[in-house]
């Protein structure tokens, strides 16, 4: 996937937030949303143990002050540092407005799978499902399709889910979703994207309801 | 509390089969001089609870790649490969937690609890088995706390009584494994005086840490270098 095609759902997904909101990253693209996002328009947290993250530049990198990527960040005005368990207390509390995930497969009903491949050994969970389970709002920022072309909005999800607990937008190369009642509604069609395309694309069942 | 001029004196506790919590986020705030003084011990069938085992070849890395863990708890062994490897071929077990879930159970090891009720995780694959019950019409599972025989954690600083503050996002997992092991070793960057560390700034109290040795290997932006 090109870097533009990354940094064009990025961009629509900063639109999602509300300004001074506390949001939480995941790792792949949710990591370029703040390129887009005013100054301290939202408040950063990352489960590492942060909240208040700003840029930092080159010479001022400091190898013990990173985010949950592992990339180095800055400190805000007002930031704050804490232990694991708070920051996971914070998330699982309902204390993040939203988190920002990546993804392996959203379905129809807007569960996500996005730790496990089968048939891979799976050694890695990370912060995910704590926060599907404790952020206000989860918007899933994906590919519409793998490699080979096949769907990853799918009817059912193939690979193990990662909650029982539905996410509330999918923003992809091609389209934006909301998911209403455990139903997908494409709300919008990304810029070189068709209607068309975003039919023939999607495997799972949804309906359109576009802002105009 | 006592302070050791030698890596090797403070491991001296540490014996085979142990439980062992190590701090860190990656190699961020792991207490790199204490790992590489167990890759110099003698030393055998540890079970290591940290959120990673290191990363290829460093930290933990090591220590796996000499056969001395048995078995890994953590969240994300992703980072590793050679984790992958040896649990492909049978040379170590992995316990996998959310990485809210590890921490709330050393957290309430620590706090002197046998366990706790969580949402995280409930109707996935990951949970399968564990115990499930239904408060004020949510699901939740139980998971049980844990503790260890052993922590060996990173501090900033530590004062000659073993109080503890921290360096920003080195923090992670420290304060709370230095409360939830039988013995717990700090590695900090700075011992100073008694009263030097301000009653406010301290995180981790003195009744919890039982050593403190000076760090001899540091994160630097180049990588993990020895402390001149």
């Amino acid at each position: 996937m090109s870097e533009n095609t990354k940094e064009m759902i990025a961009k629509r997904t900063a639109q999602e937030l509300a300004n001074k909101s506390i949001v939480n990253l995941g790792i792949g693209i949710p990591t370029l949303v703040p390129k887009f996002l005013q100054e301290s328009d939202v408040i950063l947290h990352t489960e590492n143990g942060m909240l208040g993250i700003s840029d930092v530049s080159e010479e001022k990198v400091d190898p013990n002050l990173v985010n949950a990527g592992k990339l180095p960040v800055g400190e805000e005005i007002g930031s704050s540092f804490f232990n694991s368990a708070d920051s996971f207390g914070m998330i699982r509390g309902g204390h993040v407005d939203v988190a920002i995930l990546g993804g392996l497969q959203v379905d129809q009903k807007g569960l996500i799978a996005n730790w496990a491949i089968p048939g891979k050994n799976i050694i890695g969970v990370g912060g995910a499902m704590d926060l599907l389970v404790g952020a206000k709002k989860i918007i899933v920022t994906i590919m519409h399709t793998s490699k080979d072309g096949s769907s990853k909005i799918v009817p059912e999800c193939t690979y193990p889910i990662t909650s029982i607990r539905s996410v509330n937008v999918i923003i992809t190369d091609l389209a934006v979703f909301e998911v209403r009642d455990e139903k997908l509604v494409c709300i919008e069609v990304m810029p070189g994207s068709s209607e068309e395309k975003v039919k023939e694309k999607t495997d799972a069942e949804f309906i359109f309801d576009l802002k105009k | 509390m006592k302070i050791y001029e030698s890596v090797e004196e403070s491991l001296e506790q540490v014996k085979d089969s142990d439980t062992i919590m190590v701090g860190g986020f990656g190699l961020v705030g792991a207490p790199l001089t204490l790992v590489e003084g167990l890759t110099k011990k003698d030393v055998k069938g540890l079970t290591i609870i940290s959120n990673n085992l290191g990363e290829k070849n460093r930290g933990l890395g090591i220590l796996l790649n000499q056969g001395k863990i048995d078995k890994g708890i953590g969240s994300y062994f992703t980072s590793n490969r050679d984790v992958g490897d040896a649990y492909q071929k049978g040379e170590i077990d992995l316990q996998l937690l959310p990485q809210g879930t590890l921490s709330e159970s050393i957290r309430a090891g620590g706090a002197g609890l046998g366990g706790y009720y969580t949402k995280t995780g409930v109707g996935t694959e990951l949970v399968e088995g564990k115990e499930e019950r239904e408060i004020k019409g949510e699901r939740y599972i139980f998971e049980p706390a844990l503790t260890a025989d052993v922590a060996i954690v990173r501090a900033w600083k530590a004062d000659e009584l073993g109080n503890l503050v921290y360096y920003k996002t080195a923090r992670n997992f420290n304060p709370i494994m230095a409360t939830a092991a039988n013995i717990v070793i700090a590695e900090v960057d700075e011992i100073v005086e008694a009263g030097e560390l301000s009653s406010e700034e301290i995180v981790t109290p003195h009744l919890f840490v039982d050593s403190v040795v000076k760090a001899q290997k540091i994160l630097t932006k180049e990588g993990v270098i020895d402390h001149e």
